[in-house]
């Protein structure tokens, strides 16, 4: 098919949709008015019930506990597979040949480059790890702030020079980290059926609403989580950038 | 009746949609791709949103204040999750079509096969 004939075709049957869509998307709610029951319901559940300030945490982590295993277990299994995917055509040697390139280009890294990835690094891993103490409480959690924390490391790896790379960035940590959330998370999920009977069921003491420790067992999840996604993305982004130096960074 | 940000999810989809079909370029395409899942962001916050509405963070607002909807934004997080790793798992996919291919055009990688 010629690009023009698949464009006409893709413009034809995209217009049918998006007329399709657009009258379907009249018999919404009102924009600006939710007609979902739990919309309401859910908000005395997590306050009272729960003790967690932060609505979506209780959601995520309390109510859709499950899907949230198994989201974590497609972040998990993708992460694997995309370094498998990468590895793959890969040998030892060549993994070795990245590791020379990236110590090659960064002892080029220009000086300011080096100096804002270094003086950001330290404030990074701290707000990383303060959204995801504080995801019971406030906007954040564990998926926000295992970003954050994953971009401290990237933060590292664009400082280059400053700090060795080899012994910041080492991947076996990071497999082990991203190992260690997915586990605690089923364990969590095991413990709540051992201690309270049902998978996920809270099985600590709530605490005090507001508090750093409240929530049962919500902010251990979050910590999980967040562990979890910091491997996950610190090895798909390191794996990804080894493949680039490979391709493009010979010095 | 305010449609405006149900259209701008439609809209979202079908150019997403539309840069997928025609892309010359894998990762090209796996972007449009995620355009076309940002659709499904904006569907699902605009279903749930109050007027007037704060943040479903009791964290420093009173119980009883209206707030949006907290279910849709769980959902959305789950949502961004997912994209973010079929974005992973696809650009790895498009990193080795263009080892093995030698080009990362997805009609010629079709070509070159047959």
């Amino acid at each position: 098919m010629s690009p023009a004939v698949r464009r006409g075709v893709a413009l034809t049957a995209l217009a049918g949709l998006a007329a399709a869509l657009l009258v379907a998307c009249l018999g919404l709610p009102d924009f600006g008015h939710p007609r979902g029951p739990y919309a309401t319901a859910v908000i005395p559940l997590a306050l009272d019930a729960r003790h967690v300030t932060s609505v979506v945490a209780a959601v995520t982590f309390d109510i859709r506990g499950i899907d949230t295993l198994g989201e974590e277990l497609i972040l998990f299994s993708a992460a694997v597979g995309a370094t498998v995917l990468l590895r793959s055509q890969r040998g030892e040697d060549d993994t070795r040949a990245a590791v020379e390139r990236q110590r090659a280009l960064a002892e080029r890294t220009p000086a300011p480059v080096r100096r804002v990835g270094a003086a950001l690094a330290g404030p990074v891993l701290v707000l990383g790890v303060y959204v995801v103490a504080h995801g019971q409480l406030t906007p954040g959690g564990g998926f926000q702030g295992g970003v954050v924390l994953a971009s401290a490391f990237l933060l590292v790896y664009a400082a280059g020079h400053v700090v060795r790379l080899q012994r910041v960035r080492p991947v076996a940590l990071v497999e082990a980290g991203e190992a260690l959330g997915a586990g605690a998370y089923a364990l969590v999920a095991v413990g709540g059926l051992v201690f309270a009977g049902a998978a996920l069921e809270n099985f600590l003491p709530y605490g005090t609403t507001g508090q750093l420790l409240s929530g049962g067992t919500i902010p251990v999840l979050n910590v999980a989580v967040g562990v979890e996604v910091c491997g996950a993305v610190a090895l798909i982004l390191s794996e990804l950038l080894d493949q680039a130096l490979l391709r493009h960074g010979a010095p | 009746m305010n449609v405006v940000p149900y259209a701008v999810a439609v809209w979202l989809l079908a150019v997403g949609v539309y840069g997928v079909v025609t892309s010359r370029h894998l990762v090209h395409l796996v972007l449009c791709l995620a355009v076309a899942q940002a659709s499904t962001y904006v569907l699902l916050l605009a279903i749930g949103y109050r007027t007037p509405g704060r943040a479903p963070i009791f964290f420093d607002i009173p119980p009883g204040t209206p707030v949006v909807d907290p279910v849709v934004q769980a959902l959305t997080l789950t949502d961004v999750v997912v994209e973010a790793t079929v974005t992973a798992v696809l650009l790895a996919l498009a990193v080795q079509a263009h080892r093995r291919f030698g080009t990362a055009d997805p009609d010629r990688l079709g070509e070159l096969r047959g």
